[in-house]
C-alpha cells in the first residue's frame, strides 16, 4: 500500500507541477552524488546562485523571474536522459549537460526538440561548428583549444621552441582523456616536441606505474587529463617523485582546490589552463553574499563562493542569463521561448564592458558567438596555485589558440558527424548573403519611395 | 475469490503444461498483452517512454537474460555490462558498415554476436564455481570495456570515441535517432521483449531448461544422470549472452543514441541487473520483469515525491534515495529472500483462499 | 647494474608495496566470509564511512548538517574543535564497532541459513545504506585526510641505490614511497596481531570454532551473535585503517569505495577463506599488474591495463586451483 500512496502522491505533483507560466526555466543537470559528487557541487552552487540573485536583487532577466529546475543525474546518462525529459516540458531554456556522456546523447534529442544545449568545456567539441550543429554551443573554449592553450604557454616560457622537448600527456583512458591526443600530437610535428602518452584506467585511484613511467622518462612537462579521484591521485604522486609542479599543467577540470588541497604544500606552483578567472576578488560577490547567502537562498551550503568550479557554474550561468538577454532584445519578447533563447545564444557577445557592468571585470575573455562559429574564439590563460594563500590565481594574459591545428579537426569531425546523420554541412547564409550593400539599400529605397530622412526618422523611432 | 478453481479436469499434458493454468491468471496476461501493444503506444508521451518504459523493457531483457544464466544455471556472472557493450559496438559496427540492412536484423546479429563472446568468457565456469565465477566474470567486464575503449576500429576511430546511432527505420517508421516518435521505439522494443519472454518460457520448461536447472541445483548430482556440463553451461552462457547482447543493442541505439563505453556499460550496470534479478526473483520470468521495473521506477518515484513534491534540495534526494533504495534491498530479503516473484506467488495463494482462509 | 635491471627491480617493489594496499583492503573480506560465509560487498564503502567518520570527528563537522539545514532553516557546520588523530581514530574505531552491532542484530540474525546470494545481496543493500548515509551525515565533498603520516619518495633508498647503477649512466635511484613503506609496517602489525588473538585468546578460538562449523560452535555453547559482532567491527577497523592509507592519497570522496573492486582479484587469487592467502594474493596481483604494465601494457597495448589484468591474472590461477592459493579444497559430494 506505501508504494500505492507513494504513486498517488507522485501523480498529484505531476499535476500540480504542472507547466507554470511567466519565469524563464533554466535546468541544472548536476550531480551532488556519486564519484564526482566534490566537483559537482561547487558548480551547481554556482550556477543556482546566480539566477537568485539576478532574481533577487533585479527581478529577473528583463523583468521576468527565472527558475532554476535543478536536476540530480549522479553523473549518469540514464539519470540525465530522465532529467531532460522530465523538464523539457517546463519550457527548459537551455540545458547544461554537465557531462560528456549526457551531452552526446541530448544533441541529436534537443536538436529535434528545439531546445539549445551549451556545454561549457566539455562535450563534443566539433559542435563548435554551427554550420552542422544547430543547437550545441560550446563557447567560450573547448578540449582541443584547451591543449592548445597548455602548449602556448610552454612555448612562451621557451622562447618559442620545443625543439626536442618530451612532453608526457597523463590522461583518463576514455572518450574525454583522449580528446587531446590529436591535437597535441599535431602541435608535436609542428612544433618538435615528443609526446609521450599514459592511460590512467578508470577511476585512477593507483597510478603507481604511470608515475615510474614519468619518473623515468623524465619529460620536461606533464599535461593532465583527469577527472575525480584521478586528479588527487596524479598530484600526490607527481608531489611524491618531486616533478616539478610548475612544470605540471592540468585542463581545467583538473584545476580546483579539490584537486591540490590533498597534496597539501608539495602542489604548490601546480598550473592549469582556464578559460574564465578564479578567486573571489569581484564586485558580484559582495552582492552574491547581500542577496543571497546572507538571505538565506544560498544553494547547498553557502561554503563554496569564489572556489574555481563554483566561478565556473556562476559564469555558466551569467552567459545564458546573457544569452536569454540578447534574445530579449532580437525578438522584442520578455518571455522567450527556447529557439528564442537559441538565436541570443547564437548572436551573444560578451564585452569588457558589459562584464563590468555585471560585477565581474575581466572575468573571462571577451567574445561573440556566430552562426558558423558556436565556440567563440576559445581564448585560455593559466592559472596557478599557491599553497600559502590557498587561492588559484591567473598568471597569464588570455592568448588565442592555434586554429590553424584545430579548425581542420573541428571540420573534420564535424563532417564526419554530418556524414553520418545525413545533416547539411552549409546551415547558415554565407556572410555576403547577409550584408546588403549600399547601392542595394538605396536602390530598394527608390523603389518602395523612401526618402534618407524618413528612413533616419524610422531608425530614430525604432531606438 | 479471485483465482478460483475448482478440482483437476486437465485430460491432456497439453493443458497440465499451460504456462497460466488458471484462467484468471490467463486472461489477465492477455489482457495486460493487448493493453502493452494496442493501447499504451497511444497515451505513450516522451517522458513515460524515454524515462521509465525504454528503460524497464529494455532492463527487461537484460533480466531475463542473467536470469537465465544465474537464476536457471546457477552461475552468477558480473560481465552483463561488458556483454551489453558487445551487442551495443556490434550494432554499431553493424549499421555503419551495412547502412541497408534493417534494423531488426541488426539487434539480432548483434545478439548472436555477443552470444559467440559470452560462450568465449563462459568457458572458464567449467573448473571455476560460485563465488569465484563471479568474480571471474569480472575480468570479462573489464577487459570488454577496456578493449572497447582502446581499440579504434570499434568505434570507427571517431575524434571523440563515442558511438552514435545513426537513423534506421522499420517500415517507413524512424526507429533509431531523434526523429523516431516515442510509440515506434516503445514498439520495437516491447516486440522484443514479448518474443524474448515467450521463449525464455518454452526454453526453461524443455529440455535444455531442465538440464540448467539440474545443473544449478547439483552440479554433480546432474552429471551422474547424464547431463553434459560443458553444453549445459555453454548454452545457458550463450542464450544470456544473447539476450543481454540484444537488451545492450537496444540500450545504445533505440534508448540512449550515444554511448561511451565506461560511462553506460561500466560495471555499475552489470551490478544493477544482477540486483534487480535478484530483488525479482531468481528463476522466473515474472521476476525478472517485477525487478526490472522496481529498480527502474524507484528512484524515478522517490525523486518525485521528495524532490518535487516535498521539495527538499535534490542532494539529499538523492542520498535519501540511496538509503531507501539500500534500506529496501534489505528489507525485502529479509520478509521473503526469494524476491519479488515469491513475494506475488505467497500473495497468490492467499487470494485463492480469500475471504475463506480456513 | 644496469639501468634496465633496476628499474624492474623499482617495478616490482613497487607493486609488492601496492599489493599490500590492496591485501589491506582484501582482509576485511576474509574475515567475515570466513567466520559467516557472507561475501561482504560493503566492505569498500565500510572503508570510505570510516575515514569520512574519521575525518568528520577529527574536523569537528556536526553530522547531518545539511538534512538539519535544510529541515529547521538553520545554518550548522561545524561544532568548531579539532581532534588530535589518535582520539578521532579511537572514536571513530567505536564507531564502526557500534556499526557491526547494528549490522549483525539487524540483519545477520534474520538472515541466518540463507543462501550465499542472499547474505551477499543483502550486504550490496547495505552497501547502497551506508553510501547514502554516510554522505547524509557528512557530506559528499571531498575531505582532505591527515593523520600526521609521512608520505613521499624516500631521499635515503634514492642515494643508496643510485649507486648500484653502471658507471656514467644517469640514474637517478629507486622511488620508494614512504607512506607505502609505513602501510607495509601496519599491515605485518595488523596481521600479527589478528593472528595472536586468533590463535591465543578465548575469543579469537570462539572466532576459528565457528568460522569451521557453525553448528558445532553453536551446540557447544559459543554465542553466533556476540563473534559475528567482534568480526564485523574487527572488520570496521580494517576498514578505517585501508580507508586511511588510500584517503591519504587520493583525499576522502566516493571513489575510495571502488578500492573493493581491487580487492577481488586478490581475494579470487589468495583464496575467501584465508587471511594469507589474502597478503600473498594482494603481493601476486600487485607485482604481477605492475609487471605486466611496463613490460607488455604500455610498449605493446597503449597502457592502462592494470584493470583487466588483475582479474585475468586470477582467472589463470583459478582454472589450475579453483578453491585459489590458500583456499580449503572444495570437496564435492552428492
Amino acid at each position: 500500500m506505501k508504494l500505492k500512496t507513494l504513486v498517488m502522491a507522485a501523480c498529484t505533483t505531476a499535476i500540480v507541477a504542472g507547466p507554470a507560466a511567466a519565469d524563464l526555466v533554466f535546468p541544472s543537470l548536476d550531480y551532488r552524488t556519486g564519484p564526482y559528487a566534490a566537483n559537482g557541487i561547487p558548480f551547481a552552487d554556482g550556477y543556482a546562485d546566480y539566477f537568485t540573485l539576478l532574481n533577487q536583487r533585479d527581478g529577473g532577466i528583463g523583468g521576468v523571474e527565472a527558475r532554476v529546475l535543478q536536476c540530480e543525474t549522479g553523473y549518469n546518462t540514464e539519470r540525465g536522459v530522465e532529467c531532460y525529459e522530465s523538464t523539457k516540458g517546463e519550457g527548459a531554456l537551455v540545458y547544461q549537460p554537465l557531462s560528456t556522456g549526457i551531452t552526446y546523447q541530448l544533441i541529436p534529442k534537443a536538436t529535434a526538440d528545439d531546445i539549445p544545449i551549451h556545454s561549457m568545456g566539455y562535450g563534443r567539441t566539433s559542435a563548435a561548428n554551427g554550420e552542422v550543429f544547430s543547437h550545441v554551443f560550446n563557447y567560450p573554449a573547448n578540449y582541443w583549444q584547451a591543449a592548445s592553450g597548455i602548449i602556448l604557454d610552454i612555448l612562451d616560457r621557451n622562447d618559442g621552441n620545443l625543439e626536442g622537448k618530451k612532453i608526457a600527456l597523463v590522461y583518463h583512458n576514455s572518450a574525454y582523456g583522449r580528446e587531446p591526443i590529436r591535437t597535441l600530437q599535431e602541435l608535436g610535428t609542428q612544433h618538435g616536441f615528443e609526446l609521450i602518452e599514459l592511460a590512467v584506467d578508470h577511476p585512477g585511484q593507483e597510478q603507481r606505474s604511470q608515475w615510474l613511467q614519468v619518473r623515468r622518462d623524465r619529460p620536461d612537462y606533464v599535461i593532465m587529463w583527469g577527472w575525480g579521484v584521478m586528479n588527487q591521485v596524479a598530484i600526490q604522486e607527481a608531489v611524491n617523485i618531486r616533478y616539478p609542479m610548475d612544470n605540471f599543467y592540468g585542463v581545467w577540470w583538473s584545476g580546483s582546490e579539490n584537486d591540490v588541497l590533498p597534496a597539501g604544500e608539495g602542489a604548490d606552483g601546480y598550473r592549469s589552463v582556464t578559460f574564465h578567472s578564479v578567486g573571489d576578488d569581484y564586485p558580484i560577490f559582495d552582492d552574491i553574499q547581500e542577496h543571497v547567502v546572507d538571505a538565506g537562498l544560498a544553494s547547498g551550503a553557502g561554503d563554496q563562493i569564489g572556489t574555481v568550479l563554483y566561478n565556473r557554474g556562476m559564469y555558466a550561468a551569467m552567459l545564458a542569463a546573457e544569452a536569454a538577454r540578447t534574445a530579449q532584445d532580437i525578438h522584442g519578447v520578455a518571455e522567450i521561448t527556447p529557439a528564442m533563447m537559441r538565436d541570443g545564444m547564437e548572436a551573444l557577445e560578451m564585452t569588457e564592458e558589459r562584464m563590468t557592468e555585471l560585477g565581474l571585470p575581466g572575468f573571462g575573455p571577451e567574445f561573440s558567438v556566430s552562426c558558423q562559429n558556436h565556440g567563440g574564439p576559445g581564448e585560455s590563460a593559466i592559472a596557478e596555485w599557491d599553497y600559502d594563500t590557498q587561492a588559484w590565481s591567473i598568471v597569464t594574459e588570455y592568448r588565442a589558440p592555434d586554429m590553424g591545428v584545430i579548425q581542420p579537426l573541428i571540420d573534420e569531425d564535424s563532417a564526419a558527424y554530418a556524414a553520418e546523420n545525413d545533416l547539411p554541412m552549409t546551415r547558415c547564409p554565407a556572410e555576403d548573403e547577409m550584408m546588403m550593400s549600399v547601392e542595394d539599400i538605396l536602390a530598394e529605397m527608390r523603389t518602395i519611395g523612401l526618402r534618407l530622412d524618413e528612413l533616419a526618422d524610422m531608425l530614430e523611432a525604432a531606438q | 475469490m479471485f483465482y478460483r478453481e475448482a478440482g483437476d479436469y486437465k485430460t491432456s499434458y497439453v493443458d497440465d503444461s499451460q504456462t497460466f493454468p488458471i484462467a484468471l491468471d490467463r486472461r489477465i496476461y492477455m489482457a495486460a498483452a493487448v493493453l502493452a501493444f494496442l493501447v499504451v503506444p497511444f497515451v505513450m508521451t516522451d517522458y513515460l517512454v524515454n524515462a521509465i518504459m525504454m528503460p524497464f523493457l529494455i532492463f527487461a531483457i537484460a533480466a531475463l537474460g542473467l536470469n537465465i544464466l544465474t537464476g536457471y544455471c546457477g552461475q552468477v556472472s558480473l560481465g552483463t555490462g561488458g556483454f551489453m557493450a558487445v551487442g551495443a559496438y556490434s550494432t554499431y559496427k553493424l549499421m555503419t558498415a551495412f547502412p541497408d540492412l534493417n534494423i531488426f536484423f541488426i539487434v539480432i546479429l548483434s545478439g548472436i554476436i555477443t552470444a559467440g563472446v559470452g560462450v568465449l568468457f563462459g568457458l572458464p565456469s567449467l573448473r571455476i564455481k560460485g563465488f569465484y565465477l563471479a568474480v571471474a566474470t569480472l575480468a570479462a567486464q573489464f577487459f570488454l570495456v577496456w578493449m572497447f575503449n582502446k581499440v579504434g576500429w570499434f568505434y570507427n576511430y571517431s575524434a571523440s570515441g563515442q558511438i552514435s546511432a545513426p537513423e534506421r527505420t522499420v517500415l517507413g517508421q524512424a526507429v533509431t535517432g531523434a526523429n523516431a516518435a516515442p510509440w515506434v521505439s516503445y514498439l520495437f522494443c516491447l516486440v522484443f521483449v514479448f518474443a524474448l519472454a515467450w521463449l525464455t518460457r518454452n526454453l526453461t520448461r524443455g529440455r535444455i531448461g531442465r538440464s540448467w536447472m539440474a545443473i544449478r541445483d547439483m552440479d554433480i548430482a546432474a552429471e551422474i544422470i547424464g547431463v553434459n556440463p560443458l553444453r549445459t553451461k555453454l548454452s545457458a552462457f550463450a542464450i544470456s549472452s544473447f539476450y543481454i547482447g540484444i537488451s545492450g543493442s537496444l540500450f545504445f541505439a533505440v534508448y540512449l543514441g550515444a554511448a561511451e563505453v565506461g560511462e553506460a556499460f561500466g560495471i555499475q550496470k552489470s551490478f544493477l541487473v544482477l540486483f534487480m534479478i535478484i530483488i525479482g526473483g531468481l528463476g522466473s520470468i515474472f521476476g525478472s520483469f517485477a525487478g526490472a521495473a522496481f529498480m527502474v521506477l524507484l528512484p524515478v518515484i522517490l525523486k518525485l515525491f521528495f524532490a518535487d513534491f516535498i521539495g527538499w534540495p535534490t542532494d539529499l534526494v538523492a542520498h535519501l534515495n540511496f538509503i531507501i533504495v539500500g534500506g529496501l534491498i534489505v528489507f525485502f530479503l529479509i520478509v521473503e529472500p526469494h524476491g519479488l516473484a515469491a513475494l506475488w506467488r505467497t500473495i497468490k495463494e492467499k487470494l485463492r483462499l480469500w475471504p475463506f482462509p480456513h | 647494474m644496469p639501468v634496465e635491471l633496476l628499474n624492474t627491480i623499482e617495478v616490482i617493489i613497487n607493486g609488492l608495496m601496492t599489493g599490500v594496499l590492496y591485501s589491506l583492503v582484501a582482509l576485511g573480506f576474509v574475515l567475515i566470509f570466513k567466520s559467516s560465509g557472507v561475501f561482504n560487498y560493503a566492505q569498500g564503502v565500510m572503508a570510505l564511512f570510516a575515514a569520512q567518520t574519521l575525518v568528520g570527528i577529527q574536523t569537528g563537522q556536526v553530522p547531518f548538517a545539511h538534512l538539519i539545514n535544510a529541515v529547521t532553516g538553520m545554518h550548522v557546520s561545524k561544532f568548531g574543535f579539532d581532534l588530535p588523530s589518535i582520539i578521532a581514530i579511537i572514536l571513530t574505531t567505536l564507531v564502526m564497532i557500534g556499526f557491526a552491532w547494528i549490522v549483525v542484530k539487524v540483519i545477520m540474525v534474520r538472515l541466518v541459513n540463507q543462501e550465499p546470494i542472499i547474505l551477499f545481496m543483502a550486504t550490496i543493500g547495505l552497501a547502497y545504506f551506508m553510501e547514502g548515509f554516510g554522505d547524509l551525515m557528512w557530506g559528499a565533498e571531498l575531505k582532505t585526510l591527515d593523520v600526521g603520516l609521512p608520505s613521499g619518495g624516500s631521499f635515503w633508498i634514492e642515494d643508496v641505490t643510485a649507486q648500484w647503477a653502471v658507471e656514467g649512466e644517469n640514474y637517478w635511484g629507486m622511488y620508494v614511497d614512504v607512506l607505502d613503506i609505513w602501510a607495509t609496517i601496519i599491515a605485518v602489525f595488523l596481521v600479527a596481531a589478528l593472528t595472536i588473538f586468533s590463535q591465543y585468546t578465548k575469543a579469537g578460538t570462539a572466532m576459528r570454532a565457528v568460522a569451521d562449523d557453525h553448528q558445532a560452535a553453536l551446540s557447544v555453547g559459543i554465542s553466533l551473535n556476540k563473534i559475528w559482532i567482534m568480526v564485523w567491527s574487527i572488520a570496521g577497523f580494517v576498514a578505517l585503517v585501508a580507508g586511511i592509507m588510500w584517503g591519504a592519497k587520493s583525499g576522502v570522496q566516493f571513489s575510495l569505495s571502488l578500492i573493493a573492486l581491487k580487492a577481488l582479484p586478490v581475494l579470487m587469487l589468495g583464496g575467501f577463506t584465508s587471511i594469507p592467502g589474502a597478503i600473498v594474493g594482494g603481493l601476486i596481483i600487485g607485482v604481477g599488474e605492475k609487471l605486466f604494465e611496463f613490460w607488455i601494457g604500455v610498449p605493446f597495448l597503449g597502457g592502462a591495463t592494470e584493470n583487466w589484468f588483475a582479474y585475468v591474472l586470477a582467472l589463470l590461477f583459478l582454472v589450475f586451483r579453483p578453491q585459489g592459493l590458500f583456499g580449503e579444497k572444495i570437496i564435492e559430494r552428492v
